[in-house]
């Protein structure tokens, strides 16, 4: 019978399955660790006397938590360096490997698991954090977990799930070269068509020539958002670019076995004829830079357009009117406003989504020569140490420190503001992270999520501007 | 983890929709390291003014409303982070069941693992109970599936597992464990002595 990629690593990780119940117990290939979501998954294991299954299999990191001002520094928040030092005693005790905060490979969790050649095609990867989507750029089975289920894996190496459905999302058209316009518009554009729980209960296999175009890095941006738009997981078919991309990466298979592998791996593609519960199409030819002006990533509109009224975008939805409504008065926006009329206080270059080498390459290309607005803060955070010195070499951190940016130690930082990287009341940020929600970066903090050159341009311009005409 | 056992209550009304993990329990509360006293921050940036004062009209506020144990929504509740300090914040301010049109499956999961009910119900439905149902007792049967109110009945959908682990209370882990000869024979099939990171040096 046909199947779908998703359908095919389902059935090759089941362990034990039930006809009494829709759930399967299935094998976990990696395991992702942070420091904010398995300090109590830890304890639990103390509690009941129980061992790591797999240390071998899992991989830990400090990103959340962490600042990125000089890390030879005693971190300030007392709380915060709990909980870090909590990681360290743990993988201590546990046996797990630890990418600590002076390790030359620490960084955000999913930029360093795929750059480390430890996310592979065909696995299943878990993490306690609903971005483990990204992995699922490598055609892996990658999904954010809680911290109860952290404890689980941790126990088992396995986990009971329910089988999603199957979405395929099929990008036609292609962006036209060199205009500025990114993947990371094309990803806010599909959680506005399909809405935040338009993939909910599925699974979303991308495809399309548009997809097989891209590299490595811009899957993952796509990837990445999955869960904005209520899907667990979102996956693209390994190609030769991904088994390029895991050539010669440090934990990468090698030789024989990584050339024996990648005959494996032609085998994960969706086959002729398997079926879809669901289909949509959208074509991206003519796609323009995308903005969020809302509190939460669907709220998007085109940058060369205006903010809608609450009729306009919720299309006869109560609910979705009363959301709108709420949405601009707290962002302070009324409808009509031009988006390239909007000044921003803040810019925010990082997070998962956007922090890798080509993102910082992209948004260097837009202030290189310039100057940062005088009213605006400007930083940019390197997803990895490996993404820093990639980036350094290159003179990337002069460029961006030339035109006024803050150069930064990368971590999760000002994506969601857990470490002092967080907006004040009432600025307003435009930022290359996920997620645009109330108090997400600040308490009354106001995001805008866009890609790394819309972001660049508009920390120089003081407001958004459309980066195809600007550029 | 204490089995479900039924319970009668009245309803706390959220009147809100597509509310996120980051609005239930805010990210500077997640740098705790236990599972308890998260109580106290739920709903954090709606409950309490910029000088920690409560505000007057959130729900969770108002006094006649104090002690209820089931927590009314909307559709799309508790989207974006994985964070399961969501759940532990509703649990610890009381709340053993929520009733909305629909649920992020992460938070939905998380819920579950922590013995809080979740209930769906159509839309109609649930626009019915804020209508007219926020002043009466619930009472929730979860080996019947059902929710009574006054002279009315409804119905609800509950995956078999997930309903008995709510009304055994096990441990997960343990039943997992139970299963050790099919882990170590998946374990043993797919010859993980020579799986790519056995190369891995650190």
């Amino acid at each position: 019978m046909a199947q779908t990629l998703y359908d095919k690593i389902w059935d090759n990780h089941i362990v034990y399955s039930d006809e009494n119940s829709d759930l399967s117990l299935l094998y976990i290939d990696r395991h992702y660790i942070h420091e904010v979501t398995s300090p109590q998954a830890f304890d639990g294991l103390r509690i009941n006397k129980r061992r790591v299954r797999r240390p071998d299999l899992t991989f830990a990191t400090v990103d959340h938590n962490v600042p990125t001002t000089d890390r030879s520094l005693p971190i300030i928040d007392q709380i915060s360096s709990l909980q870090i030092k909590a990681l360290e005693n743990n993988c201590k005790e546990f046996g797990i490997s630890l990418f600590d905060i002076h390790d030359k490979y620490q960084g955000i969790v999913h930029v360093i698991g795929p750059e480390l050649g430890l996310t592979l095609p065909g696995y299943t990867i878990v993490c306690g954090d609903s971005h483990t989507s990204t992995h699922g750029a490598f055609g892996s089975l990658a999904f954010g977990i809680g911290t109860s289920e952290v404890e689980h894996v941790l126990a088992t190496q396995c986990l009971w799930m329910k089988k999603s459905k199957n979405f395929e999302i099929i990008l036609n058209g292609g962006l036209k070269n060199n205009n500025g316009v990114s993947s990371k518009d094309v990803i806010l554009n599909i959680i506005r068509k399909i809405g935040t729980s338009g993939g909910s209960g599925s699974v979303i296999e991308y495809k399309g020539d548009y997809i097989s175009s891209l590299s490595m890095e811009k899957r993952m941006t796509i990837c990445n958002m999955s869960i904005e738009g209520g899907a667990r997981a979102g996956l693209v078919a390994p190609d030769d670019t991904t088994f390029e991309y895991l050539r010669g990466k440090i934990f990468s298979p090698k030789n024989e076995l990584f050339e024996d592998l990648i005959d494996d791996w032609k085998n994960l593609r969706s086959d002729h004829g398997a079926k879809y519960d669901r289909t949509f199409s959208i074509n991206i030819d003519n796609l323009a830079p995308q903005v969020t002006w809302g509190t939460n990533p669907a709220m998007t509109v085109d940058v060369d357009s205006v903010i809608p009224s609450p009729d306009d975008y919720a299309k006869g939805n109560d609910e979705e009117k009363k959301s709108a409504i709420k949405a601009l008065k707290y962002m302070d926006l009324k409808p009509g406003i031009q988006i390239t009329d909007i000044p921003i206080d803040r810019v925010f270059i990082g997070s998962c989504t956007n922090a890798r080498l080509e993102d910082l390459i992209e948004a260097s290309e837009a202030v290189k020569g310039k100057r940062v607005s005088s009213s605006v803060k400007a930083m940019v955070v390197p997803g990895s140490q490996q993404v820093k010195t990639a980036a350094e070499k290159l003179g990337l951190d002069k460029i961006f420190m030339n035109a006024g940016f803050e150069w930064r130690e990368p971590g999760c930082s000002m994506c969601l503001g857990m470490n002092p990287d967080i907006l004040k009341a009432g600025e307003r940020c435009a930022s290359t992270s996920n997620r645009n929600f109330e108090g997400r970066q600040g308490t009354g903090g106001r995001t805008h999520l866009v890609s790394p050159i819309m972001a660049a341009a508009a920390a120089i311009a003081g407001k958004f501007v459309d980066v195809r005409e600007w550029i | 983890m204490e089995p479900f056992r039924n319970l009668t209550s009245k309803v706390v009304p959220l009147d809100i929709a597509n509310i996120d993990t980051d609005q239930i329990i805010p990210k500077q509360f997640l740098k705790l390291l236990g599972k308890t006293g998260y109580g106290e921050y739920l709903f954090f940036n709606w409950r309490y003014d910029d000088h920690g004062i409560p505000t007057k009209t959130f729900v969770l506020n108002l006094p006649e409303l104090k002690g209820r144990q089931i927590l009314l929504t909307r559709e799309n509740f508790g989207i974006g982070s994985s964070r399961e300090h969501a759940v532990w914040a509703l649990k610890d301010y009381g709340f053993k069941v929520i009733i909305g049109v629909s649920f992020a499956d992460i938070f939905y999961n998380n819920c579950f693992k922590n013995g809080v009910l979740v209930i769906k119900l159509d839309k109609n439905i649930i626009e019915d109970f804020f209508s007219s149902k926020t002043g009466e007792e619930f009472d929730i049967d979860l080996s019947h599936q059902q929710i009574r109110i006054g002279s009315s009945s409804y119905s609800f959908e509950i995956d078999p597992t997930l309903k008995d682990s709510l009304e055994s209370g096990t441990d997960e882990i343990s039943k997992t464990l139970q299963l050790e000869s099919q882990i170590k024979e998946y374990e043993d099939e797919n010859n993980l002595a020579v799986k790519p990171d056995s190369y891995a040096i650190l």
